[in-house]
Protein backbone atom coordinates (compact mmCIF):
# COMPACT_ATOMS: atom_id res chain seq x y z
CA UNK A 1 0.00 0.00 0.00
CA UNK A 2 3.03 2.44 0.47
CA UNK A 3 3.64 1.57 -3.28
CA UNK A 4 2.97 5.24 -4.78
CA UNK A 5 3.28 3.96 -8.15
CA UNK A 6 0.46 1.90 -8.15
CA UNK A 7 -2.81 3.21 -8.42
CA UNK A 8 -5.06 3.08 -5.05
CA UNK A 9 -8.15 1.94 -7.57
CA UNK A 10 -8.03 -0.10 -10.44
CA UNK A 11 -10.40 -1.96 -13.50
CA UNK A 12 -9.14 -3.48 -16.05
CA UNK A 13 -11.82 -4.50 -18.52
CA UNK A 14 -14.24 -4.94 -16.19
CA UNK A 15 -17.76 -6.84 -17.17
CA UNK A 16 -20.77 -7.31 -15.63
CA UNK A 17 -24.08 -8.70 -16.42
CA UNK A 18 -27.62 -8.74 -14.58
CA UNK A 19 -29.76 -10.73 -16.63
CA UNK A 20 -30.20 -9.39 -20.51
CA UNK A 21 -28.69 -5.50 -19.21
CA UNK A 22 -24.85 -5.18 -19.78
CA UNK A 23 -24.30 -2.88 -17.00
CA UNK A 24 -20.19 -2.69 -17.27
CA UNK A 25 -19.12 -4.03 -20.95
CA UNK A 26 -15.12 -3.53 -20.27
CA UNK A 27 -14.59 -0.84 -18.02
CA UNK A 28 -11.40 0.88 -17.71
CA UNK A 29 -10.26 2.57 -14.67
CA UNK A 30 -6.98 4.00 -12.68
CA UNK A 31 -6.91 5.90 -10.11
CA UNK A 32 -3.55 7.43 -8.36
CA UNK A 33 -3.62 7.33 -4.89
CA UNK A 34 -4.49 10.74 -3.07
CA UNK A 35 -6.41 12.44 -6.04
CA UNK A 36 -10.07 12.79 -7.17
CA UNK A 37 -11.56 10.77 -9.89
CA UNK A 38 -15.15 11.83 -10.86
CA UNK A 39 -16.91 9.04 -12.97
CA UNK A 40 -19.64 10.92 -15.06
CA UNK A 41 -22.06 9.73 -16.88
CA UNK A 42 -25.95 9.28 -17.72
CA UNK A 43 -28.82 7.64 -15.66
CA UNK A 44 -27.94 3.36 -16.20
CA UNK A 45 -24.22 4.41 -17.20
CA UNK A 46 -23.15 1.65 -15.29
CA UNK A 47 -21.82 4.05 -12.04
CA UNK A 48 -23.19 2.47 -9.21
CA UNK A 49 -22.42 -0.84 -10.54
CA UNK A 50 -18.84 0.17 -11.11
CA UNK A 51 -18.84 1.39 -7.50
CA UNK A 52 -20.62 -1.89 -6.22
CA UNK A 53 -18.34 -3.55 -7.46
CA UNK A 54 -15.39 -1.96 -6.41
CA UNK A 55 -16.91 -1.87 -2.75
CA UNK A 56 -16.94 -6.04 -2.75
CA UNK A 57 -20.63 -5.85 -3.08
CA UNK A 58 -21.20 -7.16 -6.65
CA UNK A 59 -18.53 -9.59 -8.43
CA UNK A 60 -17.23 -8.57 -11.74
CA UNK A 61 -17.86 -11.03 -14.56
CA UNK A 62 -14.95 -10.88 -16.28
CA UNK A 63 -11.81 -8.62 -15.58
CA UNK A 64 -10.28 -7.65 -12.88
CA UNK A 65 -10.55 -4.87 -10.15
CA UNK A 66 -8.03 -3.88 -7.21
CA UNK A 67 -8.28 -1.36 -4.57
CA UNK A 68 -5.30 0.08 -2.21
CA UNK A 69 -3.54 -2.98 -3.52
CA UNK A 70 -5.85 -5.99 -3.18
CA UNK A 71 -8.14 -7.96 -5.25
CA UNK A 72 -11.62 -6.99 -5.14
CA UNK A 73 -12.63 -10.69 -5.09
CA UNK A 74 -9.71 -12.83 -3.56
CA UNK A 75 -9.42 -9.89 -0.53
CA UNK A 76 -12.26 -8.62 0.16
CA UNK A 77 -11.69 -8.39 3.06
CA UNK A 78 -8.44 -6.34 2.95
CA UNK A 79 -10.46 -4.26 0.47
CA UNK A 80 -13.18 -3.59 3.22
CA UNK A 81 -11.08 -2.73 5.93
CA UNK A 82 -9.41 0.35 3.49
CA UNK A 83 -12.92 1.25 2.46
CA UNK A 84 -15.62 4.01 3.27
CA UNK A 85 -18.87 3.87 1.16
CA UNK A 86 -21.59 6.48 0.88
CA UNK A 87 -23.92 4.68 -1.71
CA UNK A 88 -26.70 6.04 -4.20
CA UNK A 89 -29.33 6.51 -0.79
CA UNK A 90 -28.50 8.12 2.68
CA UNK A 91 -27.93 4.86 4.26
CA UNK A 92 -28.34 5.45 7.93
CA UNK A 93 -30.66 4.10 9.98
CA UNK A 94 -33.67 6.52 10.77
CA UNK A 95 -34.95 5.00 14.00
CA UNK A 96 -31.53 5.93 16.05
CA UNK A 97 -30.04 9.29 16.89
CA UNK A 98 -27.51 10.22 14.30
CA UNK A 99 -24.49 9.92 17.44
CA UNK A 100 -25.61 6.25 18.08
CA UNK A 101 -25.47 5.61 13.77
CA UNK A 102 -21.86 6.52 14.00
CA UNK A 103 -21.12 4.66 17.01
CA UNK A 104 -22.27 1.26 16.20
CA UNK A 105 -20.42 1.32 13.07
CA UNK A 106 -17.48 2.65 15.10
CA UNK A 107 -18.20 -0.56 16.81
CA UNK A 108 -18.50 -2.99 13.78
CA UNK A 109 -15.31 -1.55 12.78
CA UNK A 110 -13.86 -2.72 16.15
CA UNK A 111 -13.02 -0.13 17.69
CA UNK A 112 -14.14 -1.21 20.95
CA UNK A 113 -17.00 0.37 22.72
CA UNK A 114 -14.91 3.37 24.09
CA UNK A 115 -13.00 5.01 21.38
CA UNK A 116 -15.80 4.17 18.72
CA UNK A 117 -17.97 6.72 21.41
CA UNK A 118 -15.55 9.17 21.10
CA UNK A 119 -15.02 9.13 17.49
CA UNK A 120 -18.71 9.12 17.23
CA UNK A 121 -18.30 12.81 19.02
CA UNK A 122 -15.10 13.80 17.53
CA UNK A 123 -17.04 13.19 13.97
CA UNK A 124 -20.40 15.41 14.83
CA UNK A 125 -18.51 18.02 16.23
CA UNK A 126 -15.98 18.13 13.38
CA UNK A 127 -18.91 18.05 10.42
CA UNK A 128 -21.22 20.51 12.16
CA UNK A 129 -23.88 17.98 13.49
CA UNK A 130 -23.06 18.07 16.95
CA UNK A 131 -26.45 20.27 17.59
CA UNK A 132 -28.23 16.94 15.92
CA UNK A 133 -26.35 14.34 17.22
CA UNK A 134 -29.04 13.01 19.63
CA UNK A 135 -31.81 13.28 17.22
CA UNK A 136 -33.58 11.04 15.46
CA UNK A 137 -32.42 10.43 11.85
CA UNK A 138 -35.61 10.63 11.07
CA UNK A 139 -36.11 13.79 12.07
CA UNK A 140 -33.15 15.01 9.59
CA UNK A 141 -33.43 17.43 6.78
CA UNK A 142 -32.19 15.70 3.41
CA UNK A 143 -29.58 17.49 3.25
CA UNK A 144 -28.03 16.27 7.12
CA UNK A 145 -29.19 12.69 6.41
CA UNK A 146 -26.70 12.76 3.21
CA UNK A 147 -24.20 14.64 5.38
CA UNK A 148 -24.09 11.94 8.15
CA UNK A 149 -24.53 9.36 5.59
CA UNK A 150 -21.21 10.64 4.46
CA UNK A 151 -19.80 10.83 7.75
CA UNK A 152 -20.82 7.37 8.42
CA UNK A 153 -17.93 6.55 5.99
CA UNK A 154 -15.44 8.02 7.26
CA UNK A 155 -15.32 6.33 11.09
CA UNK A 156 -12.19 4.85 10.12
CA UNK A 157 -10.52 7.15 8.00
CA UNK A 158 -10.52 5.13 5.48
CA UNK A 159 -7.83 5.84 2.62
CA UNK A 160 -10.38 5.47 -0.58
CA UNK A 161 -13.43 7.20 -0.41
CA UNK A 162 -16.11 5.67 -2.59
CA UNK A 163 -19.15 8.63 -3.25
CA UNK A 164 -22.21 7.58 -5.10
CA UNK A 165 -23.83 11.12 -5.99
CA UNK A 166 -22.98 12.46 -2.65
CA UNK A 167 -25.22 15.45 -3.81
CA UNK A 168 -28.09 14.23 -5.68
CA UNK A 169 -31.02 16.41 -4.04
CA UNK A 170 -29.56 18.76 -2.36
CA UNK A 171 -29.92 22.28 -2.36
CA UNK A 172 -27.13 24.39 -3.20
CA UNK A 173 -25.85 25.24 0.45
CA UNK A 174 -25.60 21.52 1.74
CA UNK A 175 -24.10 20.77 -1.99
CA UNK A 176 -21.19 23.21 -1.17
CA UNK A 177 -20.78 21.62 2.19
CA UNK A 178 -20.66 18.15 0.86
CA UNK A 179 -18.59 19.49 -1.67
CA UNK A 180 -15.93 21.41 1.16
CA UNK A 181 -16.10 18.13 2.91
CA UNK A 182 -14.81 15.84 -0.16
CA UNK A 183 -12.22 18.83 -1.13
CA UNK A 184 -11.15 18.81 2.77
CA UNK A 185 -10.32 14.85 2.53
CA UNK A 186 -9.00 15.10 -0.37
CA UNK A 187 -5.93 17.41 0.31
CA UNK A 188 -5.60 15.34 3.66
CA UNK A 189 -4.35 12.82 1.09
CA UNK A 190 -7.91 10.41 0.57
CA UNK A 191 -8.43 8.82 -2.59
CA UNK A 192 -11.94 9.31 -3.67
CA UNK A 193 -14.04 7.62 -6.31
CA UNK A 194 -17.49 10.10 -6.57
CA UNK A 195 -20.14 9.57 -9.14
CA UNK A 196 -22.08 12.43 -10.45
CA UNK A 197 -24.46 13.32 -13.19
CA UNK A 198 -23.83 17.32 -12.43
CA UNK A 199 -20.34 18.27 -14.71
CA UNK A 200 -20.15 21.54 -12.46
CA UNK A 201 -19.39 19.18 -9.55
CA UNK A 202 -17.11 16.96 -11.55
CA UNK A 203 -15.81 19.95 -12.75
CA UNK A 204 -14.83 21.85 -9.24
CA UNK A 205 -13.53 18.66 -7.26
CA UNK A 206 -12.04 15.94 -9.71
CA UNK A 207 -8.25 15.87 -10.63
CA UNK A 208 -9.30 13.35 -13.92
CA UNK A 209 -12.87 12.62 -14.91
CA UNK A 210 -14.06 9.52 -16.89
CA UNK A 211 -16.68 9.67 -18.48
CA UNK A 212 -19.02 6.51 -18.72
CA UNK A 213 -21.23 5.76 -21.07
CA UNK A 214 -22.76 2.16 -22.02
CA UNK A 215 -20.98 0.59 -19.30
CA UNK A 216 -17.48 1.62 -20.87
CA UNK A 217 -15.15 4.60 -20.57
CA UNK A 218 -15.66 7.03 -23.16
CA UNK A 219 -13.28 9.60 -22.38
CA UNK A 220 -10.74 9.78 -19.32
CA UNK A 221 -8.58 12.91 -18.59
CA UNK A 222 -8.44 16.38 -16.79
CA UNK A 223 -11.39 18.63 -16.96
CA UNK A 224 -9.36 21.02 -18.84
CA UNK A 225 -8.25 18.62 -21.53
CA UNK A 226 -11.96 17.31 -22.49
CA UNK A 227 -12.98 20.92 -22.52
CA UNK A 228 -10.33 21.40 -25.30
CA UNK A 229 -11.04 18.51 -27.04
CA UNK A 230 -14.12 20.83 -28.19
CA UNK A 231 -14.24 23.96 -29.77
CA UNK A 232 -16.21 27.23 -28.22
CA UNK A 233 -19.17 28.43 -29.47
CA UNK A 234 -19.99 31.05 -31.69
CA UNK A 235 -23.05 33.38 -32.15
CA UNK A 236 -23.75 36.45 -33.50
CA UNK A 237 -27.42 38.13 -34.26
CA UNK A 238 -28.27 40.81 -36.70
CA UNK A 239 -30.45 43.16 -37.33
CA UNK A 240 -31.09 42.73 -41.29
CA UNK A 241 -32.59 39.15 -42.06
CA UNK A 242 -30.71 39.62 -45.76
CA UNK A 243 -27.47 39.77 -44.29
CA UNK A 244 -27.61 36.02 -42.37
CA UNK A 245 -26.23 34.15 -45.24
CA UNK A 246 -22.95 36.23 -45.82
CA UNK A 247 -22.60 36.23 -42.15
CA UNK A 248 -22.81 32.45 -41.82
CA UNK A 249 -20.20 32.30 -44.39
CA UNK A 250 -17.96 34.51 -42.44
CA UNK A 251 -18.56 32.38 -39.49
CA UNK A 252 -17.75 29.12 -41.05
CA UNK A 253 -14.63 30.52 -42.70
CA UNK A 254 -13.56 32.17 -39.05
CA UNK A 255 -14.12 28.29 -37.14
CA UNK A 256 -13.59 25.64 -39.78
CA UNK A 257 -17.03 24.76 -38.07
CA UNK A 258 -20.82 24.03 -39.98
CA UNK A 259 -22.68 27.61 -39.26
CA UNK A 260 -26.43 27.16 -38.22
CA UNK A 261 -28.83 30.12 -39.30
CA UNK A 262 -32.11 30.63 -37.27
CA UNK A 263 -34.22 32.79 -39.63
CA UNK A 264 -36.83 33.51 -36.85
CA UNK A 265 -34.41 34.51 -34.31
CA UNK A 266 -31.97 36.10 -36.83
CA UNK A 267 -29.15 34.64 -35.46
CA UNK A 268 -26.37 32.38 -36.99
CA UNK A 269 -24.19 30.31 -34.43
CA UNK A 270 -20.95 27.86 -34.99
CA UNK A 271 -19.39 25.17 -33.24
CA UNK A 272 -15.58 25.62 -33.65
CA UNK A 273 -13.71 23.20 -34.41
CA UNK A 274 -11.22 22.03 -31.33
CA UNK A 275 -8.15 23.91 -31.24
CA UNK A 276 -9.29 27.06 -33.53
CA UNK A 277 -9.20 29.74 -31.52
CA UNK A 278 -11.43 32.62 -32.49
CA UNK A 279 -11.52 35.95 -30.35
CA UNK A 280 -14.73 38.22 -29.82
CA UNK A 281 -12.57 41.57 -31.66
CA UNK A 282 -11.62 39.63 -34.69
CA UNK A 283 -15.17 37.78 -35.02
CA UNK A 284 -16.18 41.41 -34.82
CA UNK A 285 -13.98 43.14 -37.13
CA UNK A 286 -14.15 40.21 -39.77
CA UNK A 287 -18.30 40.92 -39.88
CA UNK A 288 -17.46 44.66 -40.42
CA UNK A 289 -15.16 44.08 -43.48
CA UNK A 290 -17.81 42.58 -45.52
CA UNK A 291 -20.03 45.27 -44.42
CA UNK A 292 -22.23 43.69 -41.79
CA UNK A 293 -23.15 44.84 -38.25
CA UNK A 294 -24.19 43.00 -35.72
CA UNK A 295 -26.31 43.70 -33.36
CA UNK A 296 -25.28 40.72 -30.74
CA UNK A 297 -21.69 38.87 -30.89
CA UNK A 298 -20.77 36.13 -28.41
CA UNK A 299 -17.43 33.15 -27.88
CA UNK A 300 -18.61 31.22 -25.53
CA UNK A 301 -15.70 28.75 -23.89
CA UNK A 302 -17.23 24.76 -24.03
CA UNK A 303 -18.89 23.46 -20.71
CA UNK A 304 -18.28 20.41 -19.34
CA UNK A 305 -21.72 19.85 -20.23
CA UNK A 306 -20.86 20.29 -23.86
CA UNK A 307 -18.16 17.80 -23.95
CA UNK A 308 -20.58 15.39 -22.17
CA UNK A 309 -23.31 15.60 -25.18
CA UNK A 310 -20.90 15.52 -27.39
CA UNK A 311 -19.60 12.57 -26.21
CA UNK A 312 -22.46 10.63 -24.87
CA UNK A 313 -24.39 11.57 -28.78
CA UNK A 314 -21.51 10.00 -30.37
CA UNK A 315 -20.87 7.03 -28.53
CA UNK A 316 -25.37 6.10 -28.76
CA UNK A 317 -24.42 6.82 -32.80
CA UNK A 318 -21.30 3.99 -32.51
CA UNK A 319 -23.61 2.09 -31.13
CA UNK A 320 -26.24 2.39 -33.52
CA UNK A 321 -24.29 1.99 -36.40
CA UNK A 322 -22.29 -1.17 -34.42
CA UNK A 323 -26.17 -2.89 -33.81
CA UNK B 1 -7.74 13.25 8.80
CA UNK B 2 -4.52 10.64 8.46
CA UNK B 3 -2.90 10.65 5.34
CA UNK B 4 -1.42 7.51 6.12
CA UNK B 5 -3.29 4.74 7.08
CA UNK B 6 -2.63 2.70 9.73
CA UNK B 7 -5.35 -0.09 10.28
CA UNK B 8 -6.36 -0.89 13.67
CA UNK B 9 -5.56 -4.75 14.23
CA UNK B 10 -8.23 -6.98 13.77
CA UNK B 11 -9.34 -9.09 16.68
CA UNK B 12 -9.72 -12.78 15.65
CA UNK B 13 -12.74 -14.02 13.94
CA UNK B 14 -15.14 -15.66 16.65
CA UNK B 15 -14.26 -12.64 18.46
CA UNK B 16 -15.05 -10.13 15.96
CA UNK B 17 -18.33 -12.79 15.66
CA UNK B 18 -19.67 -11.79 18.86
CA UNK B 19 -18.70 -8.29 19.27
CA UNK B 20 -20.58 -7.94 15.53
CA UNK B 21 -23.85 -9.90 17.21
CA UNK B 22 -23.84 -7.96 20.19
CA UNK B 23 -23.61 -4.49 18.38
CA UNK B 24 -26.23 -5.69 15.56
CA UNK B 25 -28.88 -6.71 19.01
CA UNK B 26 -27.83 -3.31 20.39
CA UNK B 27 -29.29 -1.49 17.01
CA UNK B 28 -32.64 -3.33 17.09
CA UNK B 29 -33.11 -2.55 20.50
CA UNK B 30 -31.94 1.22 20.14
CA UNK B 31 -34.83 1.08 17.27
CA UNK B 32 -36.84 -0.63 19.58
CA UNK B 33 -36.52 2.11 22.48
CA UNK B 34 -37.16 5.39 20.39
CA UNK B 35 -40.44 3.44 18.93
CA UNK B 36 -41.94 2.99 22.12
CA UNK B 37 -45.35 2.52 19.94
CA UNK B 38 -44.25 -0.10 18.25
CA UNK B 39 -43.11 -2.09 21.76
CA UNK B 40 -46.60 -1.38 22.66
CA UNK B 41 -47.90 -2.77 19.66
CA UNK B 42 -46.06 -5.88 20.23
CA UNK B 43 -47.16 -6.10 23.47
CA UNK B 44 -51.11 -5.19 23.00
CA UNK B 45 -51.13 -7.62 20.81
CA UNK B 46 -52.05 -10.58 23.26
CA UNK B 47 -54.33 -8.89 25.32
CA UNK B 48 -56.45 -8.16 21.60
CA UNK B 49 -55.91 -11.57 21.08
CA UNK B 50 -57.18 -13.10 23.89
CA UNK B 51 -60.30 -10.70 24.09
CA UNK B 52 -61.13 -10.96 20.33
CA UNK B 53 -60.81 -14.84 20.27
CA UNK B 54 -61.22 -15.91 23.52
CA UNK B 55 -64.35 -13.67 24.27
CA UNK B 56 -65.80 -12.83 20.94
CA UNK B 57 -65.41 -15.79 19.01
CA UNK B 58 -65.48 -18.70 22.43
CA UNK B 59 -68.77 -17.47 22.97
CA UNK B 60 -69.77 -19.22 20.55
CA UNK B 61 -67.03 -22.21 20.53
CA UNK B 62 -67.76 -25.73 21.71
CA UNK B 63 -64.81 -28.23 21.67
CA UNK B 64 -65.69 -32.06 20.42
CA UNK B 65 -64.81 -34.23 23.66
CA UNK B 66 -65.59 -31.19 25.86
CA UNK B 67 -63.07 -28.65 27.79
CA UNK B 68 -63.09 -25.35 28.07
CA UNK B 69 -63.01 -22.97 24.66
CA UNK B 70 -59.88 -20.13 26.61
CA UNK B 71 -57.97 -23.39 27.83
CA UNK B 72 -58.09 -24.58 24.68
CA UNK B 73 -57.00 -21.41 22.36
CA UNK B 74 -54.40 -20.48 24.46
CA UNK B 75 -51.90 -22.31 23.60
CA UNK B 76 -53.11 -21.74 20.23
CA UNK B 77 -52.30 -17.57 20.80
CA UNK B 78 -48.59 -18.82 22.05
CA UNK B 79 -48.04 -20.38 19.36
CA UNK B 80 -49.41 -17.32 16.76
CA UNK B 81 -47.39 -14.78 19.14
CA UNK B 82 -44.18 -17.35 18.06
CA UNK B 83 -45.33 -16.86 14.40
CA UNK B 84 -45.60 -13.57 14.27
CA UNK B 85 -41.87 -13.64 14.87
CA UNK B 86 -41.85 -13.92 10.74
CA UNK B 87 -42.96 -9.86 10.82
CA UNK B 88 -40.43 -7.66 12.53
CA UNK B 89 -37.08 -9.25 10.95
CA UNK B 90 -38.72 -9.52 7.54
CA UNK B 91 -40.09 -5.70 7.48
CA UNK B 92 -36.54 -4.87 9.04
CA UNK B 93 -34.35 -6.67 6.61
CA UNK B 94 -36.53 -5.43 3.61
CA UNK B 95 -36.07 -1.94 5.00
CA UNK B 96 -32.17 -2.55 5.18
CA UNK B 97 -31.69 -3.78 1.82
CA UNK B 98 -34.17 -1.12 0.42
CA UNK B 99 -32.45 1.71 2.13
CA UNK B 100 -28.44 0.98 1.56
CA UNK B 101 -27.78 -0.24 4.67
CA UNK B 102 -26.95 -3.82 3.93
CA UNK B 103 -24.99 -2.49 1.29
CA UNK B 104 -22.76 -0.17 3.42
CA UNK B 105 -22.55 -3.35 6.23
CA UNK B 106 -21.35 -5.44 3.36
CA UNK B 107 -18.72 -2.95 2.41
CA UNK B 108 -17.73 -3.54 5.71
CA UNK B 109 -15.05 -6.47 7.46
CA UNK B 110 -18.28 -7.39 9.43
CA UNK B 111 -19.22 -10.87 10.55
CA UNK B 112 -22.33 -11.96 7.97
CA UNK B 113 -23.57 -14.15 10.26
CA UNK B 114 -23.03 -11.67 13.11
CA UNK B 115 -25.11 -9.24 11.94
CA UNK B 116 -28.15 -11.44 11.15
CA UNK B 117 -28.10 -13.27 14.54
CA UNK B 118 -27.85 -10.25 16.47
CA UNK B 119 -31.10 -9.08 14.95
CA UNK B 120 -32.85 -12.24 15.38
CA UNK B 121 -31.46 -12.37 18.85
CA UNK B 122 -33.15 -9.35 19.74
CA UNK B 123 -36.13 -10.52 18.90
CA UNK B 124 -35.93 -13.17 20.92
CA UNK B 125 -35.57 -10.70 24.00
CA UNK B 126 -38.81 -8.79 22.86
CA UNK B 127 -41.10 -11.75 22.29
CA UNK B 128 -40.06 -12.97 25.58
CA UNK B 129 -42.07 -9.83 26.80
CA UNK B 130 -44.43 -10.89 24.91
CA UNK B 131 -45.09 -14.64 25.65
CA UNK B 132 -44.18 -13.16 29.65
CA UNK B 133 -47.85 -10.95 29.12
CA UNK B 134 -49.60 -13.16 26.94
CA UNK B 135 -49.19 -15.81 30.04
CA UNK B 136 -50.81 -12.91 32.02
CA UNK B 137 -53.54 -12.05 30.15
CA UNK B 138 -54.53 -16.04 30.18
CA UNK B 139 -54.46 -16.88 33.60
CA UNK B 140 -56.81 -13.67 34.32
CA UNK B 141 -58.54 -15.24 32.03
CA UNK B 142 -58.82 -18.62 33.77
CA UNK B 143 -55.95 -20.61 31.52
CA UNK B 144 -53.78 -22.58 33.78
CA UNK B 145 -50.75 -24.68 32.99
CA UNK B 146 -51.94 -28.09 34.48
CA UNK B 147 -48.95 -30.41 33.23
CA UNK B 148 -46.44 -29.28 36.21
CA UNK B 149 -43.70 -26.61 36.14
CA UNK B 150 -41.08 -28.73 34.05
CA UNK B 151 -43.87 -29.67 31.07
CA UNK B 152 -44.85 -25.66 31.25
CA UNK B 153 -40.87 -25.01 31.03
CA UNK B 154 -40.58 -27.54 28.13
CA UNK B 155 -43.71 -25.58 26.20
CA UNK B 156 -42.01 -21.95 26.28
CA UNK B 157 -39.10 -23.18 25.04
CA UNK B 158 -40.26 -24.74 22.51
CA UNK B 159 -42.22 -21.61 21.97
CA UNK B 160 -38.85 -19.44 21.75
CA UNK B 161 -37.42 -21.93 20.11
CA UNK B 162 -40.34 -21.57 17.06
CA UNK B 163 -40.35 -17.64 17.49
CA UNK B 164 -36.46 -17.99 17.07
CA UNK B 165 -36.80 -19.97 13.70
CA UNK B 166 -39.79 -17.46 12.51
CA UNK B 167 -37.50 -14.70 12.64
CA UNK B 168 -34.92 -16.59 10.56
CA UNK B 169 -37.69 -17.18 8.34
CA UNK B 170 -38.84 -13.27 8.01
CA UNK B 171 -34.57 -12.50 7.92
CA UNK B 172 -34.75 -15.06 4.32
CA UNK B 173 -37.96 -13.42 2.74
CA UNK B 174 -37.23 -9.27 4.22
CA UNK B 175 -33.59 -10.28 2.17
CA UNK B 176 -35.12 -11.72 -0.50
CA UNK B 177 -37.92 -9.11 -1.74
CA UNK B 178 -35.39 -6.02 -0.67
CA UNK B 179 -38.09 -3.54 -0.25
CA UNK B 180 -40.74 -2.36 2.64
CA UNK B 181 -43.51 -2.44 0.84
CA UNK B 182 -43.13 -5.71 -0.57
CA UNK B 183 -42.61 -6.78 2.90
CA UNK B 184 -45.94 -5.37 3.74
CA UNK B 185 -47.59 -6.87 1.59
CA UNK B 186 -45.85 -10.06 2.14
CA UNK B 187 -46.84 -9.99 5.68
CA UNK B 188 -50.27 -10.28 4.60
CA UNK B 189 -49.81 -13.69 3.33
CA UNK B 190 -48.83 -15.02 6.44
CA UNK B 191 -52.17 -14.34 7.48
CA UNK B 192 -54.24 -17.56 5.89
CA UNK B 193 -50.85 -19.80 6.79
CA UNK B 194 -51.14 -18.90 10.07
CA UNK B 195 -55.43 -19.45 10.08
CA UNK B 196 -55.01 -23.25 8.47
CA UNK B 197 -53.80 -24.48 11.54
CA UNK B 198 -55.60 -25.95 14.91
CA UNK B 199 -54.89 -22.88 16.53
CA UNK B 200 -58.11 -21.32 16.99
CA UNK B 201 -60.45 -24.25 16.01
CA UNK B 202 -60.23 -27.91 16.10
CA UNK B 203 -59.05 -29.60 12.67
CA UNK B 204 -61.82 -32.44 12.77
CA UNK B 205 -64.51 -30.27 10.92
CA UNK B 206 -62.63 -29.49 7.90
CA UNK B 207 -62.75 -30.08 4.65
CA UNK B 208 -60.51 -33.51 4.13
CA UNK B 209 -57.71 -32.00 2.35
CA UNK B 210 -57.59 -28.71 4.28
CA UNK B 211 -57.39 -30.93 7.56
CA UNK B 212 -54.41 -32.53 5.89
CA UNK B 213 -52.41 -28.89 4.90
CA UNK B 214 -53.63 -27.80 9.10
CA UNK B 215 -52.52 -31.26 10.83
CA UNK B 216 -49.07 -30.77 9.03
CA UNK B 217 -48.53 -27.14 9.27
CA UNK B 218 -45.73 -26.59 11.77
CA UNK B 219 -47.83 -24.04 13.60
CA UNK B 220 -50.34 -26.59 14.57
CA UNK B 221 -47.43 -28.93 15.92
CA UNK B 222 -46.42 -26.30 17.84
CA UNK B 223 -49.89 -25.39 19.06
CA UNK B 224 -50.65 -29.12 19.84
CA UNK B 225 -47.15 -29.77 21.77
CA UNK B 226 -48.26 -26.43 24.37
CA UNK B 227 -51.65 -27.90 24.72
CA UNK B 228 -49.73 -32.09 25.69
CA UNK B 229 -47.48 -29.76 27.98
CA UNK B 230 -49.51 -27.25 29.57
CA UNK B 231 -52.56 -30.33 30.06
CA UNK B 232 -54.81 -28.00 28.35
CA UNK B 233 -57.87 -29.66 26.32
CA UNK B 234 -57.21 -30.65 22.78
CA UNK B 235 -59.18 -32.49 19.79
CA UNK B 236 -56.40 -33.63 17.64
CA UNK B 237 -56.83 -36.41 15.15
CA UNK B 238 -54.39 -39.25 14.06
CA UNK B 239 -52.14 -37.49 11.87
CA UNK B 240 -48.63 -38.57 12.51
CA UNK B 241 -47.36 -34.51 14.01
CA UNK B 242 -50.74 -34.57 16.00
CA UNK B 243 -49.68 -38.08 17.52
CA UNK B 244 -46.27 -36.86 18.06
CA UNK B 245 -46.58 -33.21 18.12
CA UNK B 246 -43.23 -32.25 20.09
CA UNK B 247 -41.27 -34.27 18.06
CA UNK B 248 -42.62 -32.72 14.89
CA UNK B 249 -42.35 -29.26 16.44
CA UNK B 250 -38.47 -30.01 17.28
CA UNK B 251 -38.12 -31.58 13.59
CA UNK B 252 -39.86 -29.10 11.72
CA UNK B 253 -37.88 -26.28 13.73
CA UNK B 254 -34.92 -28.14 12.83
CA UNK B 255 -35.59 -28.08 9.37
CA UNK B 256 -36.49 -24.85 9.02
CA UNK B 257 -33.45 -23.48 10.39
CA UNK B 258 -31.16 -25.68 8.49
CA UNK B 259 -32.96 -24.57 5.45
CA UNK B 260 -33.09 -20.36 6.36
CA UNK B 261 -30.23 -19.61 8.43
CA UNK B 262 -27.52 -20.72 5.10
CA UNK B 263 -29.82 -19.30 2.56
CA UNK B 264 -30.29 -16.04 4.44
CA UNK B 265 -26.71 -15.75 5.15
CA UNK B 266 -25.79 -16.45 1.54
CA UNK B 267 -28.75 -13.70 0.87
CA UNK B 268 -26.81 -11.15 2.65
CA UNK B 269 -23.24 -11.96 1.79
CA UNK B 270 -24.22 -11.88 -2.21
CA UNK B 271 -27.17 -9.70 -2.45
CA UNK B 272 -27.59 -7.95 -6.03
CA UNK B 273 -24.76 -10.39 -7.79
N1 LIG C 1 -29.07 -5.60 -9.36
C1 LIG C 1 -29.42 -5.33 -10.63
N2 LIG C 1 -30.27 -6.15 -11.28
C2 LIG C 1 -30.62 -5.91 -12.56
N3 LIG C 1 -30.20 -4.87 -13.29
C3 LIG C 1 -29.35 -4.01 -12.70
C4 LIG C 1 -28.93 -4.18 -11.34
N4 LIG C 1 -28.09 -3.17 -11.04
C5 LIG C 1 -28.01 -2.39 -12.14
N5 LIG C 1 -28.75 -2.89 -13.15
C6 LIG C 1 -28.85 -2.32 -14.51
O1 LIG C 1 -27.56 -2.04 -14.97
C7 LIG C 1 -27.53 -0.80 -15.67
C8 LIG C 1 -26.54 0.14 -15.02
O2 LIG C 1 -27.05 0.51 -13.76
P1 LIG C 1 -26.30 1.48 -12.75
O3 LIG C 1 -27.14 1.55 -11.55
O4 LIG C 1 -24.91 1.02 -12.58
O5 LIG C 1 -26.33 2.86 -13.53
P2 LIG C 1 -25.98 4.32 -13.02
O6 LIG C 1 -24.99 4.87 -13.96
O7 LIG C 1 -25.62 4.28 -11.59
O8 LIG C 1 -27.36 5.08 -13.22
P3 LIG C 1 -28.02 6.27 -12.36
O9 LIG C 1 -27.38 7.53 -12.83
O10 LIG C 1 -29.45 6.21 -12.75
O11 LIG C 1 -27.79 5.98 -10.91
C9 LIG C 1 -28.96 -0.28 -15.66
O12 LIG C 1 -29.55 -0.62 -16.88
C10 LIG C 1 -29.60 -1.02 -14.52
O13 LIG C 1 -30.97 -1.22 -14.78
MG1 LIG D 1 -26.37 5.11 -9.87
Amino acid sequence: MSDTARPAIEMTGVEKRFGSTEALRGLDLAVPAGTVCGLLGPNGAGKTTAVRVLATLVAPDRGTARVAGHDVVRAAEDVRRAIGLAGQHAAVDEGITGRDNLHLLGRLHHLGARRARARADELLERFDLTGAGDRLVRTYSGGMRRRLDLIASLVTSPPVLFLDEPTTGLDPRSRQEIWDTVKELADGGTTVLLTTQYLEEADRLADDIVVVDHGAAIATGPPARLKAAIGSQLSVTLADPEQLASAAAVLSALSGGDAKVDVAERTVTVLAQPGVAVLLPSLVRELDTVGITAEDAAVRAPSLDDVFLALTRESADTLRSAA
Amino acid sequence: MAAVYAPAPMPSRPARMVVDTWTSMLRILLNYRHSPGLLAASLGVPVIMVVVFGYVFGSAMRIPGGGDYREFLMPGLFAMVATNGIMPTMVGAARDVGRGVTDRLRSMPVSRTGLLLGQTLADLLVSVLVLALLALVGLAAGWRARGGATDAAGAFALLLLFRFVMTWVGTCLGLAVGKEEAAGQLSVAVFPVAMVTNAYVPTGGMPGWLRVVADWNPISSVVQACRELFGNPSAAGDAWPMRHAVLAGLLWSALLLALCVPLAVRKFATHGR
